[in-house]
């Protein structure tokens, strides 16, 4: 089928392309970019006054197949991506059983296949994510793999962070980085600060955090080998970050909009939607996030998209698991609160979500609007007034810090390769 | 007072605690009647629930809603469907189903009694939720301070032991300075993070000189259960830096009293013959309990006379 998108904005940075004009998709692919296009017997869609994106990726989500598909599967999650304008994700293999083998792997490729969006396997580092062993790295990328990390889990051992980090160099693979000192955050569930001490939380002190992203980034420069830092949450972190990439370390790092966008204060009625990990940190910590989008220390945001269901998350804040959703949230979020605050630029917001997350993963094609290439868009309207209400997810579970919020600036369509996976005109 | 809950003392205006500690006043003399019961509160349901092990605390309230006639119900968890796997909603949502009036909880988790209020309809009343807040020992210790020094506002008061770890603590602290007390906190920095300096309090490690020129000692139990890691190096070390001995209560006022929210370790924060002297109050604050507790109770359940 044929598809005319007509008197949209248009923006590409990596082919500096922004003007006022129409695409025209045949077969899946970007056929023709210009102004005044015209074609028989196409679909029409008119979309003055909105812009279209190259496909958004999100990088960093829990879908929980196999092992809690109650809480999210790879059908749901990857609906909830196109809802929330992603065209691609980045699934962290902290499965149950995690994605540890070829096999595995082929199996989320598989499930992918069968849902809305591009799903990508991101491989577990070590066997079982246990920090021993390493995985068969390379067999686990000809399945598919485009990345490795024991996310949720930290590398404890370094000579085991230093083998694998050698070992994908061979690979060139980048190895993706969840960076906690065990043994600095045991038992907490909240920044340590004094407002959570007054709450009686037992503290995660940033140092958990940035004591390993130190370690990490020198073992990365040690080896040459890629590295990229999730969910960054302190200022401490960026400095260290900011100084590696100084001396050309061949790091990248991202943030959450929860991060980005809460601090620890918002923890004062024990709402477990507002536990996680790395947990909110201060108000200070957070301008220097938003900052270090500015300033290119953070290259990607990416959601951390992490479902639990209800029945998990209504209880005492201490028995409850980390994590929030975040897929169908972060891109009115980071567009109303960011962009049309006019804290990030709109060409930053494209490489933030699209341009660097694809480079980081390999991923060809991606990242760019361009005669050619598969029609993955992403149409946002900066003018449409939502509100946030969890019953309306396409998501299995609810868990979101953001109930209630009214933004200005949705995705509206959602195409993957020509296919509209998602609309809301 | 017009709040429904009991939750902390730091959300309290300084006139609520005015007239929480003039109700108890009026309800201290009850308990020395020959018959120690008036029938403010008959008819009401009052459950504890206790999922921490205690004996005062659980007995102070069981004793209190008793004297105001109330019925009451014991719930510790020892004795519960906890053990099979029930959520504390679920738990809390069956005995609520009974028709209770007013839940009494103690929980080893911060924030359990708020979290009982976004889906109890009955009063609630944080009898101590892990590290956040013991709101009624507060207000006990702040009348047995009124009773025997007839005033709050100026006096110097001194928290000293496991500040990080002390529910109690918080509390005392709120209460304390918003009545106009001078709070001085002391420990080992480990167990008193320096972030406690944000507090309107002073921070000072030294107990010889904290305590001089005090009005209140309290002292702290060392809470072995809730530490994860060497937060001091031995017993011993600690016993030396900050015991309360005879010899150092010379430096506080003559008429300094000295107290303990229970259970002491006798030898270990507290020597045994400062735990057994005149200037000791700990069984005081025992009693003091209950008449803080029928005041809350008949407080939140609008039965005030």
């Amino acid at each position: 089928m044929r598809r005319l998108l007509k008197n949209a904005r248009i923006v590409s940075p990596l082919n500096k392309l922004d003007l006022i004009g129409d695409i025209l998709i045949e077969e899946g692919q970007i056929m023709e970019i210009g102004k005044g296009l015209s074609c028989d017997d196409c679909e029409l869609l008119d979309l003055t006054r909105m812009i279209i994106f190259p496909g958004l990726i999100d990088m960093h989500v829990h879908f929980r197949e196999p092992g809690r598909e109650e809480a999210e599967d790879i059908r749901s999650g990857a609906k909830a991506a196109a809802k929330g304008g992603f065209v691609a994700v980045g699934m962290m293999p902290n499965t149950q059983p995690p994605v540890d083998d070829p096999l595995r792997v082929r199996f989320v490729v598989e499930r992918g296949k069968d849902s809305k969006v591009y799903v990508f396997p991101v491989g577990a580092f070590t066997k079982g994510r246990e920090g021993k062993e390493l995985t068969e790295m390379a067999l686990m990328a000809a399945e598919g793999a485009v990345a490795f990390s024991d996310d949720g889990s930290p590398v404890g051992d370094p000579l085991i962070l230093r083998r694998g980090l050698e070992y994908l160099l061979s690979l060139d693979l980048p190895y993706i980085d969840h960076a906690e000192d065990l043994r600095l955050s045991q038992g907490g569930v909240a920044n340590e600060s004094y407002f959570t001490a007054k709450l009686g939380l037992r503290g995660i002190p940033w140092v958990s955090e940035a004591s390993i992203v130190a370690r990490d980034l020198l073992i990365s420069e040690f080896t040459g080998a890629k590295i990229h830092i999730q969910h960054v949450s302190c200022k401490s972190t960026l400095n260290i970050i900011k100084n590696a990439k100084a001396r050309g370390v061949r790091v990248t790092a991202e943030a959450t909009p929860h991060h980005l966008l809460l601090d620890e204060t918002f923890l004062s009625n024990y709402n477990t939607n507002f536990k996680m990990n790395p947990p909110l940190r201060t108000r200070e910590d957070r301008d220097a996030l938003v900052e270090g989008l500015r300033s290119g220390i953070i290259d990607v945001i990416a959601s951390d998209h992490a479902p639990h269901t209800k029945d998990d998350k209504e209880v005492e804040f201490d028995a409850a698991p980390f994590g929030v959703i975040g897929l169908e949230t972060t891109v009115p979020l980071i567009w109303d609160k960011l962009v049309s605050k006019k804290k990030i630029s709109i060409k930053r917001f494209v490489e933030l979500l699209s341009i660097n997350p694809a480079n980081i993963l390999n991923l060809k094609g991606f990242g760019k609007i361009e005669k050619g290439l598969p029609a993955n868009l992403t149409v946002i309207n900066p003018k449409k007034e939502i509100k946030i209400e969890t019953e309306k997810f396409a998501s299995k579970s609810k868990n979101t810090p953001f109930e209630g919020w009214k933004l200005k600036g949705a995705p509206v369509l959602t195409f993957v390769e020509g296919e509209i996976v998602f609309k809301a005109l | 007072m017009k709040r429904k809950h009991l939750i902390s003392i730091e959300e309290l205006e300084t006139h609520e605690i005015e007239e929480t500690l003039e109700t108890a006043k009026s309800f201290l003399e009850i308990s020395k009647r020959p018959i120690k019961k008036v029938p403010t509160l008959r008819g009401k349901t009052v459950v504890n629930l206790f999922f921490e092990p205690s004996t005062r605390t659980m007995s102070s309230f069981e004793i209190a809603a008793k004297r105001l006639s109330a019925d009451v119900m014991n719930f510790s968890s020892a004795s519960s469907s906890v053990r099979k796997g029930e959520t504390l909603k679920d738990t809390v949502l069956n005995l609520e189903a009974m028709n209770t009036d007013l839940l009494v909880i103690r929980h080893s988790a911060s924030g359990a009694a708020k979290f009982l209020t976004t889906f109890c309809k009955s009063s609630v009343v944080n009898a101590g939720d892990g590290t956040h807040e013991h709101p009624t020992q507060a207000l006990l210790d702040a009348l047995t301070v009124l009773e025997r020094k007839g005033r709050l506002n100026g006096m110097k008061v001194v928290i000293v032991g496991d500040i990080l770890h002390s529910r109690v603590a918080r509390s005392d602290t709120f209460l304390f300075t918003k009545m106009g007390s001078k709070v001085v906190l002391s420990g080992p920095s480990s167990l008193l993070p320096s972030y406690f300096s944000s507090l309107p309090v002073k921070v000072e490690y030294n107990l010889d000189k904290a305590v001089e020129g005090a009005d209140v000692i309290i002292m702290l139990r060392l809470q072995l259960e809730r530490m994860v890691g060497g937060f001091f190096p031995t017993l011993r070390e600690y016993r030396e830096r900050y015991r309360l001995t005879p010899w150092r209560l010379r430096a506080t006022k003559p008429d300094a009293i000295v107290m303990h929210p229970g259970p002491i370790n006798r030898g270990i924060e507290l020597s045994s013959d400062v735990a057994d002297s005149g200037r000791s109050v700990i069984l005081e604050q025992v009693e003091k309990g209950v008449a803080v507790r029928m005041a809350v109770l008949s407080l939140l359940l609008g039965g005030a006379r």
